[in-house]
């Protein structure tokens, strides 16, 4: 017994020198957030979360940058760009920057990391992030080409997006496990501790070259993983966490209401939207979507505003598009329908279904918003066999072509560029449930175009045809919400990165 | 004896496999696992690349014969999604649950046999009423209720407790009440109704009559016979705690093997999961043999059957 007891006190001894609980505060320059995700890899060309996306912003730096309030391009690890022809990059790269490991930034490094993220071998988990790079050539230490496969407009929006550049002679060594758990670049913030998916570190880089993302002002950013979001909630009242995102609408309302946070609202770029199988690829037999007046019906059952105003709520806002309005060539010039149920009943009477009609109705997130859809749905007569899949079961499904109806959704990777969404589902890929000849033409210029104007002009016309034929119902965007304690300063940006850099305290 | 324990033992391996290979063709009917590596967004020549990358595109039978000769070798392949050995990350995970799942089952035995045992010598007291109304709570507060409750009393309202993680002893307290006390109605009724039965046999008329102290009588004669049910039923609720302590491990963040389980079948992380199955199963089947073992201790008679 006595030996007992001497073990117990000895374990909680131990237990409480391993680790007291770092106290948040201004006090210790230390500003607690929470992830929601456990983040599988701090690498950031080998993740595919928003956490990841976060991290990769603090910890690298890419050649260019994107004002997020003015999409105006900046140079950051290139001083200037110009295209020599249409496939080829020529940049002059900003001298005297050094990673945080010691390691001098040079052309070297530039041609290794594109070399290496364009090989398919080596597996970067998002392709298309990298898929338009052919390879990289140094021409002098502080110059360097990147070529691209083909003609690739949105070429500069990559590069100032998921692009970033890391250490040749360090990650040749360490490579993406590595990197993930030690990783080193030139960003405003490094990276002192990883715990894989559980607990991360940030220390400000005091020697932060003179960078359009501005200077680090918090010393540490200590980033615990808290699944659940009570518990977050719990966290920031009793003062160990003091900045948490992605807070559900209703909880952020009542945190707000108590007037004792700081609670924000940025839109995202997610769009969500209902997609039809206008080709009659599914089984479903006889396809009542494939009749356009079946389609329009439903972009009409649907009253996106009240979803919007009770469910969304936040910035979110209704979209028309099949792309979101800020992305570059998301002209918003196109048809859009607005709710009227006895339009819908009238048109599907039209088609031949005054009875209307059952039809399968998938949806792998927002179960609420889903049972509002078909809600309205049920009420001009489409009745809807509603099942809820996984996100992995359901994209399976929708590549072999085989959901009738169902509501999804796009969130562009955050890139300013309408081929990243539009030009994602209408080129007759494995997803495109329209297959349009005409919208595949113009999309196809669109995409490869170097002449702004013309770009305009042709995504102009796809989303026309696109939003005439009515082959989705685009709904709305989303939001997130942002809770912080009033010591934080904080301003979040509409594509829902949050950046430690602009973080000051009050 | 011997042969007994080595004849157990390579059954429990069995039922080990069995286990594994059931839920390695459950994982396999729900869903594709390419696409779900591939993440939201990847086009289909991504996911075309991962399924040859990964040998998806193989038969089922040797995929899992494939992990099976690696998994016999200690090896248990890399995280599809942490890029990470399988064995590094649970061992990482798996100290959290064990020591969760220890304080659970120690909290939940300390406070409910006692409490069985005196609801026991006075059945229809308030001692006993107080222990029926806790066992019912137990049983009807859902763990992740529970927890957020304790959390607002004790970690918002007075401060006393962090309010998540498991950085010292202090994280460790409140997640021990909830998962502790969703053990503890079965115990309690069950060593209740263990005494009552054996309060009222013969044996303990004659130790009484004999003049027997009644803290012996109790505590010898009564509670070890009682308590053998228990023992069985205990193991079995350990087994639960580390493979099942999802919930808890979620609510106060603790990042255990529960939670790495439940999050690895959402995002089809097939060896880590795999991995998971084989060691809860072994889990299950090690406590049920030690459960065993201390009944064949416990009670003479079952030593040489």
């Amino acid at each position: 017994m006595k030996n007992l007891s001497l073990a117990t006190t000895l374990a909680a001894v131990a237990f409480a020198a391993a680790g007291v609980p770092a106290l948040a505060d201004k006090a210790n320059d230390t500003l607690n957030v929470a992830f929601t995700k456990e983040l599988e890899n701090v690498d950031s060309y080998f993740n595919s979360s928003r956490e990841g996306v976060v991290m990769q912003r603090a910890v690298w730096d890419g050649l260019i940058y994107r004002d997020p309030a003015t999409n105006e391009y900046k140079g950051n690890l290139a001083t200037s760009w110009s295209w020599v022809d249409d496939t080829t990059l020529e940049f002059k790269l900003r001298e005297g920057v050094t990673f945080h490991n010691g390691e001098p930034f040079n052309a070297d490094d530039v041609v290794f990391t594109v070399n290496f993220v364009a090989d398919p071998a080596n597996g970067v988990k998002t392709q298309r992030n990298v898929n338009w790079m052919k390879s990289a050539e140094k021409i002098d230490d502080y110059t360097v080409r990147i070529h691209l496969k083909e003609k690739f407009p949105a070429a500069i929006e990559f590069l100032s997006g998921p692009v970033s550049m890391y250490p040749n002679e360090y990650y040749a060594e360490a490579g993406p496990s590595g990197m993930g758990l030690k990783p080193v670049g030139t960003g405003p913030y490094k990276v002192t501790s990883v715990v894989p998916g559980q607990h991360f570190v940030l220390e400000k880089n005091d020697a932060y070259h003179d960078s359009p993302k501005g200077q680090p002002a918090i010393r540490t950013i200590d980033i615990r993983t808290v699944p659940d979001v009570n518990t977050q909630i719990a966290e920031i009242f009793s003062g160990t966490l003091d900045l948490i995102w992605q807070v559900p609408a209703d909880q952020a309302g009542k945190l707000s209401a108590m007037d004792q946070f700081t609670v924000a609202n940025e839109s995202t770029m997610r769009v969500g939207y209902i997609s039809m199988d206008a080709a009659g690829r599914s089984t479903m037999d006889p396809n009542p979507f494939t009749d356009v007046r079946v389609r329009r019906a439903v972009n009409h059952a649907i009253d996106r505003n009240a979803i919007v105003d009770n469910l969304l709520k936040g910035s979110s806002k209704v979209i028309n598009t099949p792309c979101f309005p800020s992305q570059f060539g998301c002209v918003q010039d196109v048809t859009s329908y607005d709710y009227d149920p006895e339009k819908a009943k009238a048109l599907l009477a039209e088609a031949g279904y005054a009875d209307g009609f059952t039809t399968e109705f998938y949806a792998y997130r927002n179960r609420d918003y889903a049972e509002a859809i078909a809600s309205y749905l049920n009420a001009v007569g489409i009745k809807t066999d509603f099942k809820m899949l996984q996100y992995s079961a359901l994209r399976e499904l929708n590549m072999k072509g085989e959901v009738p109806l169902s509501f999804l959704t796009w969130g562009s990777y955050s890139i300013n560029d309408a081929s990243a969404m539009v030009s994602q589902f209408f080129k007759h890929g494995s997803l495109d449930d329209a297959r349009d000849d005409q919208v595949l033409a113009d999309l196809t210029v669109a995409d490869s175009s170097t002449d702004p104007a013309e770009r305009i002009d042709f995504y102009g016309k796809a989303l026309k045809r696109i939003t005439d034929q009515a082959y989705w119902a685009p709904l709305f965007s989303y939001n997130t919400n942002y809770v912080f304690k009033k010591s934080v300063n904080y301003t979040p940006t509409p594509d829902e990165v949050l950046r430690f850099t602009t973080m000051t305290w009050n | 004896m011997l042969q007994f324990i080595l004849k157990r033992l390579g059954l429990a391996v069995l039922v080990a496999f069995t286990v594994s290979f059931i839920s390695f063709s459950l994982l396999f009917l729900s869903g594709d696992p390419a696409a779900a590596l591939a993440g939201e967004g990847a086009s289909g020549e991504d996911i075309e690349a991962l399924r040859t990358l990964y040998g998806f595109d193989r038969p089922m039978l040797v995929q899992y014969g494939d992990w099976l000769f690696s998994a016999l070798r200690g090896d248990f392949g890399e995280s599809y999604y942490f890029k990470l050995p399988v064995a590094t990350l649970i061992a990482e995970r798996l100290t959290v649950t064990m020591l969760l799942g220890l304080c659970g089952i120690t909290f939940a035995l300390v406070t409910a046999v006692p409490l069985g045992v005196a609801a026991a010598i006075r059945p229809n007291s308030l001692i006993d009423r107080i222990a029926l109304f806790l066992s019912v709570a137990g049983q009807a507060m859902p763990s992740f209720w529970f927890g957020l409750i304790l959390i607002v009393v004790f970690a918002i309202k007075l401060g006393w407790l962090p309010p998540s993680g498991a950085a010292s002893w202090r994280h460790f307290i409140m997640p021990t009440i909830v998962l502790g006390y969703y053990a503890m109605p079965a115990i309690m009724r069950l060593t209740r109704a263990g005494m009552l039965e054996v309060l009222n046999s013969d044996y303990i008329r004659t130790a009484r009559a004999k003049g027997a102290p009644e803290v012996q009588v109790l505590f010898k004669h009564a509670l070890r016979n009682a308590i053998i049910p228990v023992v069985s039923l205990a193991a079995v609720q350990m087994g639960f705690m580390l493979g099942g302590s999802i919930v808890v491990e979620s609510i106060f963040a603790l990042h255990g093997a529960g939670y790495l389980a439940w999050e690895s079948i959402g995002r089809n992380d097939l060896p880590t999961v795999q991995a998971l199955i084989l060691i809860f199963s072994m889990f299950y089947i090690v406590f049920t043999f030690l459960a065993d073992v201390l009944n064949a201790w416990l009670d003479p008679r079952m030593r040489s059957s």
